[in-house]
């Protein structure tokens, strides 16, 4: 995983509340074998219509959003399934964060082991960010805050998974150091 | 004085957790399917690992399974997408190449592993499990400490047995109160997120509690716990009791002799102790419950069945209405119905279709309607068929499959037509969830059936005793 310090974009807006795994990558595109190649089925059922065609309405759709890798959504962003698809499937459409003002569990723990940063900000902010779409934002890693209309607010992130995401460090490794520590817990409870 | 979390979280800590490092949590059982693990099968073979415990290790093939007979490989590629084909044939490799034994085709034991796990007797109190399947939480039914995991983690717990984990918060629902006849479990857990909302538990491990609960059939605790992350928790817990010991006494993969006596004392000392204290507590009364539909796309738009749908001037609630088509201030009651589908790691259990069965029983369905019927697995299957709830099943009018996830997710081919209506005792009713353009709604396999026999959402209480 390449190291990341900051994230500099324009945001896009999805406003919905409670947007689910199913709808940010449907269960049917789920018969692969491989992390590749999902971006083209991200919101699949909301982005295309049943020609196959995109939508022109739907947002990520629209000229002035291609690109754009700061993703806002409504509240309680990626409930759902486990599927770790629904990250894979927005870091290959491009999408780099996330804003809420909650992200459900499976799903933020999943954006962390791929490099897709869940941004969980307060609900004053969070209104202001889907009242300005297209908004130019900051997500800085260093200091652990988004930067918008000029303003700075911090959102939480567990310090061990921004080490790992600052220094391209993967997670397995530093539990393989712990083998020792694994075989003799095996052993006391054998 | 610990609570059931507490101490299981405890007696698995292999590294505790600081400031600067997560928690390294021990795992019990590991258990896989073919759709969530092929990724991490690739990891380790591109790192030159090898699966750390495959004894630790459950696997099946559920999800992208046809639910018409299969019996070899080649009949596969004839019924199913060629890409879920290849999803199950890469998972017999792969299970092969790590040394993990699969309980697939050729197997008595597969089926849906929410289904499966317990039923061979694998899923023990005071375990931790884990699978990369949101559902897992079902397996809390027995005091287990049971998540859904994503598929970095399953190559993490392939590799180590182990999980990088901080400890989450904790939430007990007590539940007061005697359930209403013909009013079920599923009833109680879709009150239960209707109360405290879809993102409610996120964050958080719930533990139901209370004579409400106690009262409960391990199946009935499994259909509880199954849906906890449907309010957004990271597990749903029950307290082992009696019921519990009784449900997994004599399975195969349950402690045996001597072994299950000393187990059972272990696990005694498992419930939270009085004066356990929770991050956070809600309560229920559970005396006036009613059977309950879902009338929106999450499981937390739920009304009892003879209220009327809501109204919300919030635009995604409106939207959710429209891709319904339902409308605030009317009924669910009398709603025409296309597809019935009763099955899935929510409502796929022996008693589930005994339950559909005695309303279906002498009955038919209704011609409008196409009935699903998807026993939970193998086993669930063969007791039925020897209790002859199948002709029943088929002497309605109902078609009756083989195990599988099947309708709930629709990744093998069970899918629910665009814009059609469908009554499921799955646990989404998400958009397009069964299917692109398919109207779920969420209810117990008693009203499931009536729906089916009625061919409109029906209280299931106006056909049975």
């Amino acid at each position: 995983m390449e190291p990341i310090k900051d994230i500099r974009s324009r945001t896009v807006v999805l406003p919905n509340d409670d947007i689910d795994t199913d709808q940010i990558i449907p269960a049917r595109f789920l018969t692969t074998t491989t992390k590749q190649g999902l971006g083209k089925n991200l919101f699949n059922d909301w982005r295309y219509g049943k020609d196959g065609r995109e939508l022109p309405d739907f947002v990520l759709n629209k000229p002035e959003n291609r690109g754009a890798s700061v993703l806002v959504g409504g509240n309680n962003f990626g409930c759902g399934s486990s599927r770790e698809h629904a990250p894979w499937a927005l870091l290959d459409f491009g999408i780099r964060a996330v804003v809420s003002t909650a992200i459900a569990d499976i799903f933020r723990s999943n954006s962390l082991k791929n490099g897709l940063l869940p941004v969980i900000v307060d609900a004053k902010t969070h209104r202001w960010l889907l009242d300005n779409p297209g908004a130019e934002v900051r997500v800085d890693l260093e200091t652990t805050s988004l930067e918008a209309n000029g303003k700075r607010v911090t959102f939480p992130i567990d310090r061990f998974s921004r080490y790992c995401l600052m220094n391209g460090v993967d997670q397995l490794g530093f539990l393989l150091e712990r083998r020792d520590a694994i075989t003799r817990y095996e052993q006391a409870h054998a | 004085m610990p609570s059931l979390f507490e101490k299981i979280w405890a007696s698995h800590v292999v590294v505790p957790e600081s400031d600067d490092t997560p928690a390294v949590l021990y795992i019990d059982l590991h258990l896989l399917h073919e759709v969530t693990t092929p990724q991490a099968f690739d990891l380790l073979r591109a790192e030159g690992l090898p699966v750390r415990r495959p004894d630790r290790c459950l696997a099946t093939l559920d999800h992208s399974t046809p639910t018409v007979p299969v019996k070899t490989l080649k009949d596969l590629e004839i019924v199913s997408e060629p890409s879920a084909a290849k999803q199950v044939r890469q998972m017999e490799k792969n299970c092969k190449d790590f040394h993990i034994e699969l309980r697939g085709f050729a197997s008595r034991d597969r089926g849906i592993v929410h289904v499966m796990g317990p039923e061979l007797g694998a899923t023990h109190p005071g375990a931790t499990i884990v699978c990369g399947d949101s559902h897992t939480s079902t397996h809390g039914a027995f005091g287990a400490l049971a998540f859904g995991i994503g598929t970095t983690e399953v190559g993490h717990v392939l590799a180590t047995q182990c999980l990088l984990q901080r400890k989450p918060k904790t939430l007990a629902i007590n539940l007061a109160g005697k359930m209403p006849a013909e009013v079920t479990a599923k009833d109680l857990i879709l009150k239960i997120i209707g109360t405290i909302g879809v993102g409610g538990g996120t964050g958080h491990v719930i533990e139901y509690r209370g004579a409400a609960i106690s009262a409960l059939s391990m199946e009935e605790r499994m259909t509880v716990c199954n849906m906890s992350i449907e309010a957004g928790a990271r597990a749903g817990m029950i307290a082992p009791d009696d019921t519990t010991y009784q449900y997994t006494a004599g399975r195969p993969l349950a402690p045996q002799g001597a072994a299950w006596d000393e187990a059972v004392k272990r696990w005694r000392m498992l419930p939270s102790d009085a004066g356990a204290k929770f991050d956070k507590e809600a309560s229920l009364d559970v005396s006036k419950l009613k059977p309950m539909v879902t009338f929106g796309t999450n499981p937390g738009m739920v009304i009892s069945i003879d209220e009327a749908v809501p109204s919300d001037g919030d635009p995604a609630f409106r939207k959710a209405l429209a891709y319904m088509q339902v409308e605030a201030g009317k009924p669910m009651l009398g709603k025409l119905v296309d597809v019935v589908f009763i099955g899935s790691c929510t409502n796929g259990r022996l008693s589930d279709i005994r339950e559909a069965a005695r309303i279906l029983r002498g009955r038919h369905v209704d011609k409008r309607v196409r009935l699903l019927v998807v026993p939970g697995s193998e086993d669930v299957k063969r007791q039925a068929e020897a209790e002859g709830l199948d002709e029943v099943v088929r002497a309605a009018g109902g078609e009756w499959r083989e195990p599988g996830c099947s309708m709930c997710i629709g990744m093998n081919g069970d899918t629910v037509p665009s814009g059609k209506l469908s009554v499921s005792t799955s646990n989404r009713n998400f958009e397009g969830r069964q299917g692109t353009g398919a109207r779920t709604v969420l209810a117990s396999p008693l009203t499931a059936a009536a729906a089916a026999v009625k061919g409109a959402i029906t209280d299931p209480r106006d056909l049975v005793g």
